[in-house]
């Protein structure tokens, strides 16, 4: 290979698309890596803190697309402070005042300011593609110097973040010669907005392909969006509440049937179930269908809607489908891949949920599953052996109990050989959230058979250091683990610090590790860092007690050592 | 955590402390909860560390006494169910709409032959409730004290039935607690309601 000239190496490399094929290429030997880093494009970090911008910025010069990950998976469940880290800042800082191009930057579960957004906004002049997943910490003027500044801005995505809203103008900054949008999501917003001005930007966005409104935007605003733009692919509604028999209503039902091109649905954050037919005749095109928002949708008229969506391949819905819904999901939609019920009653135990039967039926008719997200009031091994046996395909299987120490609800045994099954059928497994009655032998079934495995997420689960041990010698491809209220100590923690340095990090709270227990790993691993959150008043706990608990522990691997923008509740030992 | 512990035994809170707590857990699991060091949460229990994830950081004996005072409406652990804040909060606002959603209430008047109804909903206060019932019925009712209710010589008083069955003068709590409520009204005559706070 050493004769050829870069540029065949380079355009060799051009068709390695994923991340991990270009990571792996650049170690094959230093003229490959000089090859690689000169022409690699899209960079992915999933943890901020594992590398630093400066590092980032020397090694790839022709970097253009960036995405970061900042807090741990759990922050999303309240379980990181608010102020614990993250901050898109410094990053921004570093790439303003290098030569790179950046023209897009994807970020989750970060802490942006409308000072970082506005340095994004003034930096780059050809940037194109904002996207924010459960971030925090900026408003919507930050939202405004993007749409006013970024000249060529093809995409702003924004998802489930929190957002100040202090007015609807925002949406005005984009230039009247702004119309390269092609995606504008905005349903996270939670204030007015000003609806001639989004009726104007579409009509001067040709290419808009995807279009996700916020509950502000009425059913009116809605219809004359449409015909400015009969190319959606991707539509996404704001309040869907109008009087079925007004005007209105029947421009949209009209306006709608030249919308042949929308495959993907989501919104009804507001909805009047008698509104409804209006979609029914683009349902059949539908590849995507979220109406886990959708609160007002009940039983009867979500199976309606439902029974038209043949060739659904993704379905997010909420629980009060019920075990019957899912049954006709399961005999209407054949092709589905993924599927995904959330709980309509998040802080209680509602009537309304889904049960093993629902589950058992999706796996008969749905064979094509692969990835499951699944809240219910119960289960059963004997269920999970079934669906393990119908659906050998699974890469992500998360299934939540709402009771998470529930046994089988039949049996009244631990759900270690539901699981079990699962585990062993499914060889390409790679992310697993298991809750139930949930023994040691749990743990060995998915150190034996889980060998793709790089994801698993535990809670109230296991007996004894016995059953970490086994996932972490097992998990060959392990690379996440998130732990919490588990009987899992020092030993389990102990016994293959070297694990850690394979894995991108892990997370253990409420469960039976010290201080000393984690100072000792801190001090064997100097290439990880052993965070323990520390959230009781500082007087408390006392830094030489190292026999007391620790209730968070947060460890990652890193090549820059300690954070320095850590807070006060944060000890990196 | 001293002074806390201390009220603590004063108040003897876990003696009266109600909770649901969830199926199959048994009592004898929970933890103390004056326990600094244990990390240990027996689900459901509430434990200090269920601040809530903004303040914990800033967590004050005050704050954790508050918490072992204020009764759990429901039994909750920090972290559990793993659902996004975005998506809980989401659904936390729209329970509180629905329950305070298009509320059509009947009003009667003593005297008059059939009943109305009213949307409580569409109005933004007592003022133009107040005068909506005016209107609707034709009477006039005076303007609303504290002390002394309706006053200014007026016949008719609107007072409404609770959700406890108990009739109560209209305007004596916030609005917000009003709609919420308010069963039914009641345009009653001055003269039997003496005792809800007409001047006589």
């Amino acid at each position: 290979m050493n004769y050829f000239p870069d540029e065949v190496l380079e355009h060799v490399f051009d068709f390695l698309t994923s991340h991990r094929d270009r990571n792996a290429v650049s170690l094959v030997c230093s003229l490959w890596y000089r090859v690689e880093r000169f022409s690699r494009q899209r960079v992915f970090i999933g943890n901020c803190y594992a590398i630093s911008p400066e590092k980032l910025i020397k090694r790839f010069p022709g970097l253009k697309s960036l995405t970061l990950k900042g807090k741990h998976h759990f922050a999303d469940f309240n379980l990181v402070p608010y102020d614990w880290g993250g901050y898109v800042q410094p990053w921004i800082e570093a790439l303003a005042k290098s030569r790179i191009g950046l023209e897009e930057l994807r970020l989750k579960r970060m802490v942006v300011s409308d000072e970082s957004l506005e340095l994004l906004s003034r930096s780059f002049a050809n940037f194109k593609a904002l996207v924010l997943v459960s971030c925090e910490g900026f408003t919507t003027d930050g939202l405004a110097a993007i749409a006013a500044n970024c000249r060529f801005l093809r995409e702003l995505d924004l998802q489930e973040n929190e957002i100040d809203d202090h007015s609807g103008h925002w949406l005005s900054c984009f230039p009247d010669s702004c119309t390269s949008l092609t995606s504008l999501n905005f349903a996270c917003l939670k204030g007015e907005i000003n609806s001639a001005s989004l009726e104007r930007l579409v009509a001067r966005s040709p290419n808009l392909r995807s279009l996700r409104l916020n509950r502000s935007v009425p059913l009116e605003t809605l219809q004359k969006i449409l015909v400015q733009a009969p190319l959606l692919v991707d539509l996404g509604t704001g309040s869907y509440v109008h009087d079925p028999d007004s005007e209105t209503y029947n421009k949209l039902k009209t306006t709608i049937l030249t919308c042949k091109s929308i495959r993907n649905l989501s919104g009804f954050l507001e909805v009047d179930p008698r509104c409804l037919p209006a979609i029914f005749p683009i349902c059949l095109n539908l590849t995507y269908l979220n109406l886990s928002y959708a609160a007002g949708i009940h039983g009867s008229e979500l199976i309606k809607l439902i029974r038209r969506c043949a060739k659904l391949q993704r379905l997010w819905i909420l629980d009060c489908i019920g075990d019957k819904g899912l049954e006709v999901v399961a005999s209407t939609c054949n092709e589905l891949q993924e599927l995904r019920v959330f709980p309509s009653d998040p802080l209680g135990i509602g009537h309304d949920a889904v049960t093993e039967y629902g589950l058992v039926a999706i796996s008969i008719g749905c064979p094509k599953l692969h990835s499951l997200l699944y809240f219910c009031q119960q289960m059963t091994n004997a269920a999970l052996i079934t669906v393990a046996r119908n659906c050998p395909n699974f890469i992500r299987f998360r299934l939540c109990i709402l009771d998470p120490t529930k046994p089988d609800a039949v049996t009244m045994q631990p759900l270690d050989d539901g699981f079990g099954a699962i585990v062993q059928s499914c060889k390409f497994l790679r992310r697993l959230s298991l809750t139930g009655l949930l023994t040691d032998q749990v743990f060995r079934y998915i150190g034996m058979y889980a060998e793709q495995l790089e994801m698993l997420s535990v809670a109230f689960a296991g007996n004894s250091d016995k059953g970490m041990l086994y996932v972490l010698n097992g998990c060959k491809k392990l690379r996440k683990l998130e732990i919490m209220d588990c009987p899992f100590g020092n030993g389990a923690l102990l016994s293959d610090a070297g694990k850690y340095e394979t894995m991108r990090s892990l997370w253990m709270s409420s469960c039976e590790i010290t201080l000393s227990g984690c100072k000792t790993l801190a001090k064997m691993m100097p290439r990880l860092n052993v965070e323990i959150i520390n959230e009781h008043d500082q007087m408390e706990i006392c830094p030489e007690d190292d026999g007391q608990r620790v209730g968070k522990l947060y460890l990652y691997r890193t090549l820059v050592g300690p954070r320095k923008d850590a807070p006060e509740f944060v000890w990196n030992l | 955590m001293e002074g806390c512990m201390a009220f603590d035994k004063e108040l003897n809170l876990e003696a009266t402390e109600l909770r649901l707590g969830l199926p199959g857990i048994k009592e004898s699991e929970k933890q103390p909860s004056s326990t600094i060091k244990s990390n240990k949460r027996a689900f459901p229990n509430m434990d200090e560390k269920s601040c809530g994830s903004k303040d914990s950081s800033k967590a004050s004996h005050a704050q954790k006494c508050n918490q072992e005072i204020a009764s759990p409406s429901k039994a909750q652990v920090v972290g559990w169910p793993p659902v996004r804040s975005y998506r809980k909060n989401c659904f936390q606002a729209k329970t509180m709409e629905a329950e305070a959603a298009g509320v059509y209430l009947k009003v009667s008047m003593d005297g008059a032959p059939y009943l109305r109804k009213i949307d409580l909903k569409i109005y933004k206060g007592y003022p133009e409730l107040l005068k909506a019932l005016e209107d609707m019925f034709k009477f006039s009712m005076g303007e609303y004290s504290e002390s002394e209710g309706y006053n200014n010589g007026s016949e008719f008083v609107p007072t409404y039935e609770d959700k406890d069955g108990d009739w109560m003068l209209v305007g004596d709590v916030p609005w917000d607690m009003f709609i919420s409520s308010c069963k039914r009204l009641r345009i009653m005559k001055g003269s039997e309601a003496r005792g809800l706070g007409c001047a006589v």
